[in-house]
């Protein structure tokens, strides 16, 4: 794969290759993740989940998806 | 099921809602959902404390997952009130963070605010709590404020637009119980905003013993979550708590540490 094709992001605390181009909806949904059980933050600011859609994964970017577990 | 509804039935004829911030919920008991060793013994214990609102805590999805650990597959955001928390949160920059996005989930504007001081005694650290509280009170937040037993930062955080405050009985996870009931009757006689104790109740009777302090409710999870059979201990507390609550609006009897017969002494045979 040639480098141009691929970007380097900082997801859930580790670094990781991407293919390029990905949006959110597409990034979750090839980590099988359903985009209502979810919450993104994108370099530090919360994406609210209309925009997951237009929003684009580019190289450098810090990606943190959380959820809710148990807790007390 | 019927028989938790029984229970709180009995509990609607004899005492209001808890209302907390215009929402009103009928059982006085809220509930973690964490440390439970199996998803479906948590969620048979919750049905069975007859507990309506539950706390969650924010973490992120683990990509290496070996088992399912969202909640959410296994709690019907329908059937309960959601509560996140702010667990783990060691300043108030990171519970307003985890609060954020615990909004952005999208179920309501409640917030468990929890920030730690100290990781051996997970005491609160009252200062960045109420730091916290000003800044998502100002979001509009509906903060339910976790903090020690003490009157002052109650009132503050009171003042500082929290729609309940949460004094521990001991500290989290301990099962010590109310270890100042003064404090917590004195915290619940200042306060407008309804006072949960949060953390610290161990068994049925340390549940009973707070709602007879007075407060609104108690919150608990590691008494349900670490009993050897967490939803007959999760029955004992739905009726512990009921029974509290009732015998406070009841009033007790005066104690005194003199005997007085309880039949008539006149009319005894010569």
């Amino acid at each position: 794969m040639e480098a141009t094709d691929t970007i380097r992001v900082r997801l859930n605390g580790k670094e990781r290759e991407l293919e390029a181009g990905h949006t959110v909806t597409s990034l979750l949904e090839s980590l099988e993740l359903h985009p209502g059980m979810v919450v993104v933050e994108l370099n530090r600011d919360i994406l609210e989940r209309e925009r997951y859609r237009e929003a684009v994964v580019s190289d450098g970017d810090t990606i943190e998806l959380v959820h809710f577990v148990g807790g007390g | 099921m019927s028989e938790a509804r029984a229970t709180l039935d009995t509990a609607r004829s004899l005492d209001g809602p808890l209302t907390i911030a215009e929402v009103d919920f009928t059982s006085r008991l809220i509930v973690g959902t964490g440390k439970y060793t199996t998803n479906e013994v948590m969620v048979d214990a919750i049905r069975a404390s007859g507990a309506e609102m539950v706390t969650v805590a924010v973490r992120r999805v683990d990509l290496d997952r070996t088992k399912e650990e969202a909640i959410l597959h296994h709690l019907d955001p329908e059937e309960f009130f959601l509560l996140a928390n702010t667990a783990g949160c060691y300043t108030a920059e990171d519970a307003i963070r985890y609060a954020r996005l615990a909004r952005a989930a999208g179920f309501n504007e409640f917030v468990k605010l929890e920030v730690i001081g100290d990781e051996t005694t997970l005491l609160p650290d009252v200062q960045a709590t109420l730091e916290a509280a000003k800044t998502l009170a100002g979001e509009g937040f509906k903060v339910m404020a976790y903090t020690n037993d003490d009157l002052i930062t109650a009132l503050r955080l009171e003042d500082a637009g929290c729609v309940a405050v949460m004094p521990l009985a001991s500290p989290i996870g301990s099962g010590l119980g109310v270890v100042n009931p003064y404090f917590i009757r004195e915290i619940k006689r200042r306060l407008s905003v309804p006072v949960i104790v949060d953390a610290g109740v161990g068994t049925a009777s340390d549940a009973c013993v707070t709602m007879e302090q007075g407060v609104d409710g108690v919150l608990m999870n590691t008494a349900l979550a670490a009993a050897d059979d967490p939803v007959r201990m999760a029955h004992a507390m739905k009726h512990a708590i009921v029974a509290g609550r009732l015998a406070f609006l009841a009033g007790r009897m005066p104690a005194r540490e003199i005997a007085v017969p309880s039949s008539p002494t006149r009319g005894m045979l010569d």
